[in-house]
């Protein structure tokens, strides 16, 4: 069954929910697939939900879930809390994304709005590295870190030791409607609100000064938008997390169907060993295996599986890779005095040389794809890295009027206009020194701030801002040698010497232009 | 749907629906109940839409909705609030002398572009969209050639009262004599003076009657080097801009049988505060004074 090319790329919802039918003994079963020999009834085109009732278990896996759990979460609601001293002015939160002012801030880094390709690098680094894990650990997203399953395991953490364990809240659901019934439900609906409130809430605080925002919340003085954004994210939280749950990894999210692509036979996935623990059956304590598989079929495998998998049928799309059903088939193995690991987290090659009799088994972690993924992760970060730490703080966007294209002048002379965007990405007031090259006794102007025309212009602005500057350049017509003369603008922090070059297209009359060129060629052959 | 025995694909394990087009059969694959729900809700909410706002053509127009929503009325409230919101910057720039409004980046700005959105509606027709003039008397107002003169105040008074209109008692006036036409000089002196003008700028070698002519004739407009004045509205002759063209023949012409532009009084359709931002909107074009 489990083979490296069959039901191990066969990953259809139906066979999750033909045989969460055939192996629960609890479903509900709605006559699809529970044989041929009752009267025909009404074909179903929407399913009922299985409600998946998991089970608490201990073991080394859980264990992993619980520290990725602490671990994830804690950074998720702590992080707004960071500070970061950037000085007189500046927000002191190390995460923040500041919508109204137009700057995102990780520790000592600032991104303006034209540097957010930044965020394109991150994007396609964390695509990257998805690939990567997933190509060597299957499917360890899904099963210990996705947000959608951290928060549910805490959900159905907050459920167990509200209504308890599986069994006693399979019989809480089907039980009359007492008062202890009604107290744990709003009990485990009122715990999983606050989560999710702090879930809401934490979200807002990464886009706002967090103590500001928690104070404004709690008095009433917050915006609409950040009791709509609280109340939008309280919302998916306590809805996903609490009812939908598997729903989402097995309809709504995109990953678990391609991500199949990543995988080969040297992927660690979570696996049954079909030819040790077939065929299955019911066994007491101290009794003899031989000529019988080692699967005692008790179970525990599916009921404690988050998404209602019975791991035994093969890979799954709906299997999330959790490996909870190892620590569940460990236990019972150790029970019985069975060798572990028949349930195991290893890759299908493994798992096909154990079946062969070779126990020598490894894990090939180099293998092209991995190096492949591995040599883009590094070349993307390589990238990123240099051009962060080497990034300009000081930016000039030259843009040429168009109407009109140029102004001659009363002396006959030629004027070009500019808007020049100086953007000062440094928290200090500059004084920057604009001047011209290429241009034979061209001269500048700046509207509002220096108006007599003169060879350079200082320029001031703000610590962390853009100016705008109206520049009017004039140059004689000698100095032009065609229709668009190239020229540069020179600009120099005066305090570091710093400086920025753009290139400039000084524009003038055809005719003129010509005459000015024949002139001069005249000139030199006179 | 018909009641019959079911039929399971054989490869995948999974009941069909039954359907069957050219022996490729449909599987059953149920979608989970709650995805129907979250269709019944759209239905629900457009049930609700509708009720509440315009939804459908009806014989009389539309259903207009119980909450008597309507875009125009939107529109209408948008612009009024922008109105509002700009309330404080008209009064500004009502209140402020133009000289102080260049001096200050706020005030600087909102004229500008204010007065950008006046200069589109109402000057761009004669005098170009980037101010760039039109042949044929419509001056361009980028460059620092000024006939009546490109100080805020000089370029204030002419877009409050205009030129030559006939209906403003304050509009700039001047009349340049029809020296040809009426017979006051001969075409051979207008020629003569023709090409002294032309040389007044470089463009041409000089005359000895020309100049005569010049000296007689149009100095006490045009000034005794032809530089011109501003408060005449007399053209400065030794630049290197024309109003009506720099050949011989245009200067025949303007000489012989001159053309006079006309501008509106802007101050009986502009406010106040416009005609101060397109001032400083024109005075921002580069060759202000």
């Amino acid at each position: 069954m489990a083979t490296a090319d069959g039901a191990f790329l066969k990953p259809t919802g139906s066979d999750l929910r033909q045989e969460a039918r055939e192996t629960r003994p609890g479903a509900s079963g709605d006559g699809i697939g529970s044989g041929g020999t009752q009267p025909p009834e009404k074909q179903k085109l929407f399913a009922d939900r299985d409600r998946v009732y998991s089970r608490s278990i201990q073991g080394k896996w859980r264990k992993v879930k619980w520290w990725t759990l602490a671990v994830l979460l804690g950074l998720y609601y702590i992080g707004p809390w960071l500070r970061w001293d950037r000085g007189l002015g500046a927000p002191n939160q190390a995460l923040l994304i500041d919508m109204p002012g137009r700057r995102a801030y990780f520790f000592g880094l600032e991104i303006w709005p034209q540097e957010i390709y930044y965020l394109t690098g991150v994007l396609i680094l964390g695509a990257l590295g998805l690939f990567f894990v997933t190509a060597l650990f299957g499917r360890v997203w899904c099963g210990f870190t996705c947000p959608q399953t951290l928060w549910t395991d805490l959900f159905m953490w907050v459920e167990r030791k509200i209504e308890g364990d599986r069994n006693a809240r399979m019989k809480l659901d089907k039980g009359p409607l007492t008062g202890a019934k009604v107290g744990k439900k709003f009990a485990k609906h009122g715990a999983w609100l606050l989560i999710a409130l702090a879930t809401g809430g934490a979200w807002i605080m990464y886009f706002n000064n967090a103590p500001t925002v928690v104070h404004d919340f709690f008095t009433g003085q917050a915006t609409t938008a950040i009791y709509g954004f609280v109340f939008l994210f309280t919302a998916t939280t306590y809805v996903l997390a609490g009812w939908a749950r598997e729903q989402v990894c097995i309809y709504m999210c995109p990953w678990p169907r391609f991500q199949g692509a990543m995988f080969d036979e040297d992927s660690l996935v979570v696996t049954y060993e079909d030819w040790r623990g077939e065929p299955r059956g019911g066994a007491r304590k101290g009794q003899s295996f031989e000529g019988r598989g080692h699967c005692v079929d008790c179970g525990l495998c599916w009921q404690v599986c988050p998404t209602g998998v019975d791991i035994r049928k093969g890979q799954q799309m709906a299997c999330i890779g959790c490996a909870l059903c190892v620590d569940a088939c460990n236990s019972v193995m150790n029970r019985f005095g069975l060798p572990p690991e028949l349930i195991t987290y290893d890759s299908i090659s493994n798992q096909l040389a154990r079946a062969d009799g070779r126990t020598k088994t490894r894990f090939r972690l180099v293998r092209p794809r991995t190096i492949a993924y591995a040599v883009l992760l590094l070349l993307i970060a390589t990238v990123m890295v240099v051009s962060l730490s080497t990034r300009s703080r000081l930016h000039v966007n030259v843009l040429q009027d168009r109407q009109p294209l140029y102004v001659k002048l009363s002396d006959g002379s030629i004027r070009n206009g500019y808007t020049i965007k100086v953007v000062n990405m440094v928290r200090e007031p500059k004084t920057y020194l604009l001047s011209t090259d290429g241009l034979t006794g061209a001269e500048i102007a700046v509207l509002g701030r220096h108006l007599e025309p003169g060879p350079y212009v200082e320029l001031d602005v703000a610590p962390d801002d853009v100016s705008s500057f109206r520049v009017f350049v004039k140059a004689p017509m000698s100095s032009l040698d065609s229709v668009q003369t190239d020229f540069t603008f020179y600009l120099i922090d005066l305090a570091t010497r710093e400086s920025e070059t753009v290139r400039g297209i000084f524009n003038g009359p055809a005719a003129v232009a010509a005459n000015a060129a024949n002139a001069r060629r005249g000139g030199d052959g006179g | 749907m018909m009641a019959q025995e079911k039929e399971v694909d054989a490869l995948t394990g999974t009941e069909t629906t039954g359907h069957e087009w050219d022996g490729i059969r449909e599987l059953n694959t149920p979608l989970p109940k709650w995805w129907l729900w979250v269709f019944y809700v759209t239905i629900v909410f457009a049930v609700v839409y509708t009720i509440l706002y315009p939804a459908w053509p009806w014989f009389n127009g539309y259903t207009h909705g119980i909450l008597g929503y309507s875009s125009r009325a939107a529109v209408r409230d948008r612009i009024d609030e922008m109105a509002a919101s700009r309330a404080h910057w008209v009064e500004q720039i009502e209140t402020t002398p133009m000289s102080e409004i260049v001096n200050d980046p706020d005030l600087l700005q909102i004229a500008t572009v204010g007065g950008r959105a006046v200069f589109a509606n109402n000057c761009a027709p004669c005098h170009g969209t980037g101010a760039t003039g039109r042949p044929g008397g419509y001056p361009a107002l980028v460059d620092d050639d000024w006939i009546w003169g490109g100080t805020l105040d000089a370029i204030h008074t002419t877009v409050m009262h205009g030129i030559r209109n006939g209906a403003d008692p304050e509009a700039r006036m001047s009349e340049m004599p029809a020296f040809g036409a009426d017979g006051i000089l001969t075409p051979q002196q207008v020629s003569a003076v023709a090409e002294h003008v032309l040389a007044l700028s470089g463009a041409g070698p000089d005359n000895e009657e020309g100049a005569q002519i010049f000296a007689e004739n149009c100095v006490a407009c045009h000034g005794e080097l032809g530089r011109g004045n501003n408060e005449l509205g007399a053209p400065n002759l030794t630049d290197q801009i024309w109003l009506y063209g720099g050949t011989k023949a245009d200067i025949v012409h303007q000489v012989t049988k001159p053309r006079q532009g006309v501008m509106p009084a802007w101050n009986t359709r502009l406010s106040d505060a416009e005609i101060k931002q397109v001032t400083v909107y024109v005075h921002s074009l580069g060759g202000g004074q």
